[in-house]
């Protein structure tokens, strides 16, 4: 029992996770039929920044707006210097995609080497709360929290506001929402600059549990992926439920049949894209 | 037996009913225009018969087999040949190169690999022959996103008359022209062998008049009015809602 | 022009043959290797110069075919008549299976899925240690013996093995893509749409383009292994896929010599560069990024651009 609840509690916080890095994945594809490959860097920048911060300044909320702050920043300069040459070119995107991802891969392997580390918990959430004999690590379920709390933000930010309408026009019909107005250069910007404010918030919250390590990068944007394959690209909804359900499979998966851990991820992918290519809930 | 017939055809996408219980027949050699305000389906309808979409409900009886099932390319290879209304032709590969995979769509040689196309005369003689005949031959080595767009719009024509079709679907062949190339366009059109049976959709009605043995009218996906050019000339219900805006 | 052409080429395959009589032991070895990968971007030039289908997945088949070569010639027999044809069935074989899901896609999403596909096998052979060897990969893959008078352990007999498989690669390739089918795949490229009312069988001629690639790397994924002695989930994965699309840009996609020059460029520089610094991977994640804004058409357009003749 304890085993069950305690590996659903960790596969559930690490679906969070995927979550945000994949609801950015998506939102970035569905506006601009794009295939973002640095998304992972965003994620190992956002924990490294965080760290650095954490060290100097010994605040972990302070951390987490230098993080969000640079990475989203970065985002931007990605956007409106390069990809923004490339519309609707597939290949160019992601060859550029590609080179930023091993750039900053090099440099934060320069910049903080290859050892393995992880972001310190903020102290309220060191302790653990107990029910009968089920131990749950408070942090856990501050991270469950604050993926149902992004959750519902991005959820109101696109039924309820102005700049979701003009998403959800853009991610329909670019060429249409162009007529009537929207400023889809700015758009673009704005989506991509929150896709990757949210995979550096995912570095940080990721940071005290996943940690951040080269290659980090690289696993988390292929978890993303099979997130986003699963779920359906360019739907809030398919990144929420494909987050739990790879963040639960890979869990079990690695719990109890280690030697096939990353094949328990896999395989329903692949028997999703058999029977329903556009995944879950995707429209296209 | 019809060249083509549509019976009781509709379509709709995602609710919105784009065509509705059309049904229609051209017999072999007839030429047939489809007019129509815009929205009208008569694209749609197009693309139906090219099976780019499938329909909602309704069957295609192409040269008397019901084609209501075939992809595209099976469909062309029973002598079903287009022209799209935006030019999708094959902008980076010269004028003769593109003629050639015309020719070579409906050759037997279509999917071999173990020799190169030059070891295949006939593709290149037909090809070469077909240039001359509608006096392209002096650009064959062009780029064809180069040419002018009358030019694209003969290339566009070629590449339709490549494989010797059947049944014929130009969409809109003189849109955005300059009268001359119209001109020349449509004598090109009033050229055509007259064992090929076409169906055109015209804008301009003049164009339209003077190629065709009968016509159509489509209106919000329906079947408005068919028959000789005097009487849809003399139609009310056409002259209202097309004659009257377009003609005039 | 024919016969320029055909002195040209065998000019350059003149210099192929004398070059191990000027090359110490170790630049032959990166010979070998320029080859090798070129046979491997050569068969992406397939896939993306003609077909215009973007895979960013290519070294699952190069992978299989050399985890299947060195798992057969380790564990079974190291025959060559019977591990190199397993090698390639096996390439093959998995190009056929992913062909089928990936080819629904199109655009970014079949970046996407041929990505996934192939990380996918680099998870099973990450994970799987026992077959595999995990991350540890499989050490000492003995090169074939064959009835030659010189045995292919010699750096100069394995390097005219290789060129053979190259020269046969590239005769194979340059038939295909000339003959009525690769024209109909640069159509394709080109117009899908208009390909389809002109007859073609659009799915039929991408899968075959897809599953022959998959064949081509699989003769390069065999070799490699003979090479290398070695292999490991780094030849599976997606820094080898994109390094393939790098080449293949690099060298001017849809021109085979100019991805097989690509290949020779990246392998020369990555020795190079290692040698002086450490930050090779940076370097290399400049070079994607100044070859994508600055090379677009690849080493061979700008030479094409400066002669003023335009692509075929």
């Amino acid at each position: 029992m304890t085993f069950w609840v305690t590996q659903a509690l960790n596969g559930i916080s690490f679906g969070m996770l995927l979550f945000l890095l994949a609801a950015g994945l998506s939102l970035i594809y569905g506006l601009m039929r794009m295939l973002n490959l640095a998304h992972g860097s965003y994620y190992i920048l956002g924990g490294y920044v965080g760290l650095a911060t954490i060290k100097v300044t010994g605040s972990f909320v302070l951390a987490a707006l230098a993080a969000t702050a640079v990475v989203t920043l970065i985002g931007v300069v990605m956007e409106r210097f390069f990809l923004r040459r490339f519309p609707e070119q597939e290949l160019p995107q992601a060859l550029l995609t590609f080179g930023f991802l091993l750039i900053f891969a090099d440099l934060s392997l320069w910049l903080w080497g290859g050892t393995p580390q992880t972001l310190p918990k903020p102290e309220i959430f060191e302790r653990s709360i107990r029910m009968g004999t089920i131990v749950f690590p408070s942090y856990r379920l501050f991270v469950i929290g604050v993926g149902l709390v992004i959750g519902l933000g991005l959820w109101w930010l696109q039924e309820g506001t102005r700049l979701g309408a003009m998403i959800r026009a853009g991610v329909d019909d670019a060429e249409m929402a162009r007529g009537t107005g929207v400023n889809v250069g700015l758009l673009s910007t704005a989506v991509f600059a929150l896709g990757a404010f949210l995979a550096a918030l995912g570095g940080i919250i990721g940071g005290p549990f996943v940690g951040v390590y080269p290659g980090a990068d690289f696993e988390i944007l292929e978890m993303a992926l099979v997130v986003v394959i699963i779920g359906g690209l360019g739907s809030l909804k398919g990144a929420f439920v494909g987050g739990l359900l790879v963040g639960l499979l890979d869990n079990f998966g690695k719990a109890l049949f280690p030697e096939l851990a990353l094949f328990t991820v896999f395989a329903p992918m692949a028997i999703i894209l058999a029977i329903r290519p556009t995944g879950l809930f995707g429209v296209r | 037996m019809m060249a083509l017939q549509i019976e009781q055809l509709s379509h709709s996408f995602g609710g919105l009913l784009a065509l509705s219980d059309v049904n229609l027949a051209v017999a072999p050699g007839e030429r047939l225009a489809i007019i129509g305000p815009n929205g009208a389906g008569k694209t749609t309808l197009f693309n139906i018969v090219t099976g780019i979409f499938r329909p909602s409900a309704g069957r295609i009886r192409l040269l008397g087999q019901d084609v209501t099932r075939l992809p595209p390319h099976r469909r062309a290879q029973l002598g079903l040949a287009r022209t799209f209304q935006i030019t999708t032709l094959f902008p980076r590969l010269t004028v003769l190169d593109s003629v050639l995979l015309a020719v070579q769509g409906l050759d037997p040689v279509r999917f071999t690999l173990h020799r190169p196309r030059e070891a295949y005369g006939h593709l290149r003689e037909r090809a070469e022959s077909l240039l001359a005949e509608w006096g392209l031959a002096d650009r064959c080595h062009a780029v064809t996103g180069r040419l002018s767009y009358g030019e694209q719009r003969q290339v566009e024509l070629i590449l339709a008359l490549a494989g010797a079709p059947k049944v014929l679907l130009l969409d809109e062949p003189t849109a955005g022209l300059s009268p001359a190339e119209t001109a020349s366009v449509a004598e090109m059109i009033r050229r055509f062998s007259r064992d090929t049976t076409i169906l055109l959709i015209e804008h301009d009605m003049d164009v339209a008049l003077e190629l065709v043995d009968r016509i159509t009218v489509l209106f919000q996906g329906r079947v408005l009015a068919e028959g000789s050019k005097d009487k849809i000339r003399s139609d009310p219900e056409v002259a209202a809602i097309y004659l009257g805006t377009d003609d005039a | 022009m024919k016969t320029r052409i055909a002195i040209r080429w065998a000019a350059a395959l003149a210099v192929l043959i004398a070059l191990p009589a000027v090359l110490s032991s170790y630049q032959l070895g990166l010979l070998t290797k320029m080859l090798i990968f070129g046979i491997f971007a050569m068969s992406l030039d397939l896939l993306l110069g003609y077909a215009g289908l973007p895979s960013l997945g290519h070294a699952a088949y190069f992978g299989v075919a050399a985890y299947t070569v060195g798992l057969l010639a380790l564990r079974v027999a190291n025959n060559f008549w019977l591990d190199f044809p397993a090698g390639l069935a096996v390439a093959t074989g998995v190009s056929a299976l992913f062909g089928l899901f990936a080819l629904r896609a199109r655009g970014s999403y079949f970046l996407m899925i041929t990505l996934a596909l192939g990380q996918v096998l680099w998870g099973i052979a990450f994970g799987w240690r026992s077959l595999t060897g995990g991350d540890d990969g499989l050490p000492s893959v003995p090169r074939p013996r064959l009835p030659l008078p010189w045995p292919l352990t010699d750096g100069g007999p394995f390097y005219y093995f290789v060129l053979a498989f190259f020269v046969i690669s590239i005769l194979a390739l340059s038939v295909i893509v000339r003959s009525p089918f690769g024209r109909a795949l640069v159509g394709i490229r080109e117009s899908e749409r208009r390909m389809e009312v002109l007859g073609y069988d659009v799915w039929r001629y991408k899968y075959v383009a897809f599953v022959l690639a998959g064949l081509f790397a699989g003769v390069a994924g065999n070799l490699f292994v003979y090479f290398n002695g070695f292999v490991s989930p780094s030849y599976l994965n997606i820094v080898f896929s994109a390094a393939a699309l790098l080449m293949v840009i690099l060298g001017g996609a849809g021109t085979l010599v100019g991805p097989a020059l690509g290949a020779a460029v990246i392998v020369f520089l990555e020795n190079v560069i290692s040698a002086y610094m450490e930050r090779w991977v940076l370097v290399l994640g400049v070079i994607y990024v100044l070859v994508t804004l600055f090379a677009p058409s690849g080493l061979v357009g700008l030479v094409r651009q400066r002669l003023g003749s335009h692509p075929a």
